[in-house]
Formats: structure tokens, sequence, C-alpha cells
């Protein structure tokens, strides 16, 4: 495999070809806020934090998907990128029903944490506050589609790590939903084996454990760490 | 020409309300209100939450009495599941119970009325609050906002933060009182003893001077209602609800969950608080809620000391006790039980157990969760689908219950001290000072005590105001 030397930050960082920029920005220790990767799942491109200016007009471009490329120009941490990185969040917040203070993942989310980490300390845009549901007809767990962000972690996790794809997308614009089998409730889901990586994968508080209270929710997150490294390194660490 | 006087924003109570006089042609009141004037719409969006959530959202109901709402909340809770609540989560969640009426009663006693009491219901506006209790008597009014904190560190101790911990859940509690924090409150029993103490013979060297407003701050027979035990003691977390006559005969003595077959509302034009009254007797069944009532309707308190108090209180005859100025002395009393209900159980080991929190599924459509708020009870009501969401939620609270005695009270004083248009600001303090004995809370956030502007006008039949006073 052949290495690539691209700068990142002024920075030369040496990375190996095929490999995206968020993966050789990371290895060398260098923050790139995500929010829809996964480590380990297949990238999905869709919330757009990763974004990151590439060559020398800027090209905006998401980190998970840009691979590397000899002699690239990437900067990652530019008052452009922060502005839209907080607006994505913010952009977030304003299309679902998402009220921290008696939501089960309070303290335990990643939109949570983004909007922390790019300092929305408002919201400029309008609440759109969505009519959704919340399905509670599984036996363990519960989706609330005002706080799903359409990450698209649970389809990917129950697709690739577990094998059922039970998980999918449906519609389309803010008309989208992820949705079990073929838009069925969850709890008749022939295909739900309930083995929970969808909970896991989850970054905010949509896909829940019943009987969660508030700000009770522990995702769980290093168990589908470990699966995915006892998969593809067969190492079973703990 | 009739004129009409309104007092807008009511200060010093929790949240926002205002009071309007309707005079007649000689300027002589015919009758008073007391508008809730903002309009919240909970019970509505909790349509489809999981009731699982319910504790913790209706807990932001108030910031004053979470500990309540999270309570009947998780009771209602436990009664779609169906479980029987571990023996140590009921007094874990009794123990929250005395430190929340604690704590909101020290609110009400010391940042609230006591400039009132203490400084005088006719002293200068600018100073009859909590600035001016500490300017005038540091040493109580320090003692007084210990005695919150007290109280209000027990909540934190259990519940993770003082406002708004959702630690009460539905078959339990989450986690046991750790012991250090129990060491604390061992600590501190002495000192939150002292204060109540000295509170309490302030307030009875105070009654003599106060015999005025005594008779006319809302002294009407109504009846009372309140939990007690199944001894017939005080009770905040469980037992019967006892509806008393102004005698003190118990009318009624039944379950909380039986509460619609007693209790009906109805909807005012004038205010966003429903009125509620005793069913059997259609709207002439006016009761009140909250620390009179429930020193009314209980046959002890059960505390030695608190007990000797009580034995003071209900000597002073069944008239009396229908003085709703004597809500400062009952929530007194109520803090001192609560001080000595604390004591006597912090050595509890169950306060550490393990054991606090049963699991189930729904397992009913239906629960209604009871408790005593500081207020008086509170009654949550929810039905749910099969999967556990909300269908419908109906929240009973107190100043509902009190509604209609509130609005005789401020009659009462209206028409005792008003005689025409020229109205002294202390008179109308007095009326505030009528409405605040009875401590309403009206779900919002809380404000800086005293520090809001009270704006009267004398508005004419066909609306013209015919003068306007602001104070603040």
């Amino acid at each position: 495999m052949s290495a690539v030397t691209l700068t990142i930050n002024d920075r030369l960082v040496t990375a190996a070809a095929g490999e995206t920029v968020l993966a050789a920005a990371r290895a060398a220790g260098i923050d790139v806020p995500t929010l829809c990767y996964v480590d380990g799942l297949s990238a999905h491109g869709g919330c757009r934090l990763c974004l990151v200016e590439v060559g020398a007009g800027g090209r905006l471009q998401p980190a998970c998907f840009m691979p590397v490329a000899e002699g690239m120009v990437v900067r990652t941490d530019t008052d452009r990128l922060a502005e839209y990185r907080r607006m994505i969040v913010e952009l977030l917040f304003a299309e679902g029903n998402h009220v921290c203070s008696v939501c089960v993942a309070n303290g335990n989310c990643e939109l949570q944490d983004a909007a922390a980490a790019t300092g929305m300390d408002h919201e400029r845009f309008e609440y759109t506050y969505p009519k959704r549901a919340v399905d509670a007809s599984h036996d363990r767990f519960g989706i609330d589609h005002n706080r799903c962000v359409l990450c698209t972690r649970c389809v990917r996790a129950c697709d690739e790590l577990e094998g059922a794809h039970t998980w999918d997308v449906a519609g389309r614009g803010a008309g989208a939903k992820v949705v079990t089998d073929l838009n069925q409730p969850w709890g008749e889901s022939p295909t739900c084996t309930s083995c929970g990586k969808c909970f896991m994968a989850c970054p905010t508080g949509a896909i829940f454990r019943k009987g969660s209270t508030v700000a009770e929710t522990d995702h769980g997150r290093d168990r589908l760490q470990f699966l995915v490294a006892a998969r593809e390194k067969k190492q079973w660490i703990v | 020409m009739a004129d009409r006087i309104v007092i807008d924003p009511v200060t010093r109570i929790e949240g926002h309300a205002k009071i309007t006089v309707q005079l007649d042609a000689d300027g002589r009141p015919t009758e008073a209100r007391f508008h809730v004037t903002e309009f919240r719409g909970f019970e509505k969006m909790y349509e489809g939450r999981p009731f699982w959530e319910m504790p913790a959202i209706t807990a932001r109901v108030c910031g004053i009495c979470p500990v309540s709402h999270l309570t009947a909340s998780a009771k209602a809770g436990d009664q779609i599941l169906a479980v029987r609540v571990p023996p140590a989560a009921v007094k874990l969640r009794r123990l929250a119970t005395w430190a929340q009426v604690l704590q909101s009663h020290a609110l009400s006693f010391f940042h609230l009325s006591s400039p009132d009491l203490l400084l005088g219901m006719d002293s200068d506006p600018a100073r009859r609050n909590i600035f001016g209790l500490i300017a005038e008597n540091p040493d109580l009014a320090r003692a007084g906002i210990r005695l919150r904190q007290f109280g209000q560190r027990i909540i934190a101790a259990l519940g993770g933060q003082k406002i708004h911990p959702a630690w009460v859940v539905p078959g339990g509690v989450r986690h046991a009182l750790p012991v250090e924090e129990r060491e604390w409150v061992r600590e501190r029993l002495p000192e939150a003893k002292q204060t109540t103490l000295t509170a309490i013979g302030l307030f009875k060297g105070l009654m003599e001077k106060f015999r005025a407003e005594t008779e006319v701050f809302g002294k009407f027979p109504t009846m009372h209602l309140g939990l007690v035990a199944a001894d017939g003691s005080w009770e905040t977390y469980d037992g019967a609800m006892r509806f008393c006559d102004a005698d003190g005969t118990t009318v009624a003595e039944v379950a909380p969950a039986r509460y619609q077959e007693f209790i009906a509302e109805k909807a005012e034009s004038w205010s966003f608080v429903k009125s509620t009254y005793f069913k059997p007797r259609g709207p002439a069944g006016v009761y009140r809620v909250g620390p009179l009532a429930r020193l009314n309707v209980c046959d002890r308190m059960g505390t030695p000391l608190a007990d000797r108090e009580f034995i003071e209180f209900r000597g002073l005859g069944r008239e009396a006790t229908n003085a709703s100025f004597l809500f400062h002395y009952a929530r007194l009393i109520e803090i001192l039980c609560s001080v000595e209900k604390i004591e006597q159980h912090l050595d509890d080991p169950d306060l550490q157990s393990a054991h606090v929190r049963a699991e189930a599924g729904v397992n009913s459509p239906e629960g209604v969760g009871c408790c005593e708020a500081p207020r008086g009870i509170l009654f949550h009501h929810y039905k749910v689908t099969d999967d556990g969401l909300i269908r419908s939620a109906n929240l009973l609270i107190a100043t509902a219950q009190n509604n209609l005695a509130m609005n005789r009270t401020v009659t009462q004083i209206a028409k005792h001290y008003i005689t025409g248009r020229d109205v002294p600001e202390g008179i109308l303090n007095r009326l505030e000072a009528g409405i605040r004995a009875f401590d309403p809370c009206l779900s919002c956030s809380t404000h800086a005590a005293g520090q809001m502007p009270l704006h009267v006008e004398l508005v004419g039949p066909d609306g013209e105001v015919v003068s306007s006073l602001r104070r603040g």
C-alpha cells in the first residue's frame, strides 16, 4: 500500500492511499467533528459536520468521504467551517423537536455534544415543530422520531453489523424518516433480532431503551466498537 | 359610575397573576377576583409521550415543588406498571417529600411573607421584601435562607440536583441516599429545628398584632381536604384523602384514585386556573387544601414537638382554624414536623438500600398518582396506550383547588378595607397578602421577590382609566 503526504492545517501528514481525510486527520491527532460517522460502519456523508476545506480555493468536502491525495492541502479549522458547522447543528435542532432538559439522552447525546463543541449558544432558525410520532411497540426499545436526525447510524449498524437490515429510510426531504421493515410498527417486525445495536449506534435519544427516564440513557457505544474490532480484526478486547 | 381596581402583577407569589376589584357607583367594592394570566397547556403537551418520561417532564411545571410533581407522576406510573414499589424506595420518596415541604414552606414564610409580617403591611414597599428583612433582622433572614438550603440540599443529595431532579421514577427511585450526605443532614438538623421553633414563637407573638387581618384575610367556613395516614396522622406521601367540614367533621375518606367522584373542575372565562369544588355539594362545596387544610383534617402530626404545636393550633377552635391567615402558622408547624420526621428516619438503613426500583412493562391502562405538594394535594392522572404512550393526562393542582377560596378571600379583604376610590398602597398590599397566605404556585418560573412593579388602575365602565397608581 503506497503512502501519500498531504498538508492538514499547515502540518505534513502521511496517510495510506485510499484512506479518507477524516482517518488521516484523526490518526495525526487532528480533531474533525462528526455526527453520522461511526468507526467500523460505512460512511454516509449525511450530516456534513466533518466538512473541510480542500485546495487553494477552499472547496468544501466531507472528510469522511474525501480520499487523501499526494500534495493535497486541507484545512479543518477555519472561521468559515466553524460558522457552517454551528449552522448545521442549529438546522438539526430547528428541524426536529429536541428538548434536552426532558430527553432520555440528556448528558449522553452526540447532538448535544456537537452543539456545545460548535458553540451553539442559541438557535437562529425558526423551529419547525414537526408533528412526529413515538413508536413504543417493541418489547425492549422505542423510537422517538422527534429526536431523530436521520444520520442512518441505526440503518448501517443493523445492516452491516447485525446483518438483519430491519431499519431503512422511507420518504423524501422533510418527510423522510427511518422505518422498520416495510414501515410497520417495530414490535411487529419479523426481521428485528432485538440485539440493540441500533440503540448503541443512535447518537441522540431517538432510539431509547424502554423504561428509560430522563437523562438515564447509556448507549454503551464501547460495545459497538468492541463488536467492530472483533469482527474486522478478530480482536476481542474489552 | 362603577370603577374597577386592578393589581397587576401580584408580587411575592410564585408566578404571574392579577387582582381586580369591581367598585359600584359609590366606590364600594362589589366583587374581587384573582386572575391567573399565564397559559401553559401542559396536559396537551404530554399526549404521545412515554409515561416513563412523565415525572421529569411534569416536574418542569414548577421550579419550586418539582419533587411533588415527580412523586405524583411516578406514583401514577407505579400503577401503570402495577408493581409494588420496594419499601426502601417508599422511604426515600418520603424523605424527599419532607425536604420539599420544608424548603418550599421556608421560602413562602421567610422570603415571601415575612416582610409583610415583620416589617408591616403598611411599611415602605421599596423595602418590604427579603432585602428589607435582611437589613432589619439579618440573623432571622440568614436563618430562614439556611433553613431553605437545608431542604434543598437534601433534595440535591437524593436527586443529584436541587431543581428538577429526575430521581423519582415509575417503580421507585434511581438510587439511595449517599452516606456522606446523610451526615451533612445530621449536622444541620439542630439548626433547622431551632430556626423553625424561633419562627413559630415569632409568629405566635405576632398573632395579636394581626388580629384584624386574621379576621378578614379569608376567614370563612369551608371544607378542607388533605391526605391522612391510616392512623389519621399528618401525611404527605400516601394514605387516604379526607374531606372534613368547617367544624372538623369527616365528610368523606377515600382512596385518592377515586378523586373524580368527589372533585369537580370548572373553567372560568377570566382565569387560566380552573376552580374545583366538592362534587356531592355542587359549586357551593368550596374546600381548601394546603397546610391549613392538612392541619384541619388530620388527627395529629405524629412527631413530639409538632404535636405540641398542633394541639395549641387546634386549641384555637374550629372557627379560628378556618382563617386563611393561619396558613402561615400551619406552614411553620409542618416545617417542624418535617424536620422531626427527617430526624426520626435518618438512621434507617433502608435509605442506603440497593433495592429501590421495581421494573415492569405496561400492565394497566390507567394510573392516578397523588401526594401532598407543599401547597396542597396534587393528582396526576394518566391514561396510556398498550405501549405506554400517554393518551390523556389530567393534573389537578393545589392552586386550582384553593381558587374559589382565594377569590372569596380577596373579596372579603376588599369589602373590609376599601371604602372609596382613594385606596392607600398598604390596603392594596393587604389584598396581595391575602393571596400570599395561600402561597399559590402559578407554575411559572420564580422571579426576584418584591422586585416587580405593582400597577393599579381604576377603570370606568367604559374601559377608560380613571386614575393610575404605580409602585416599584
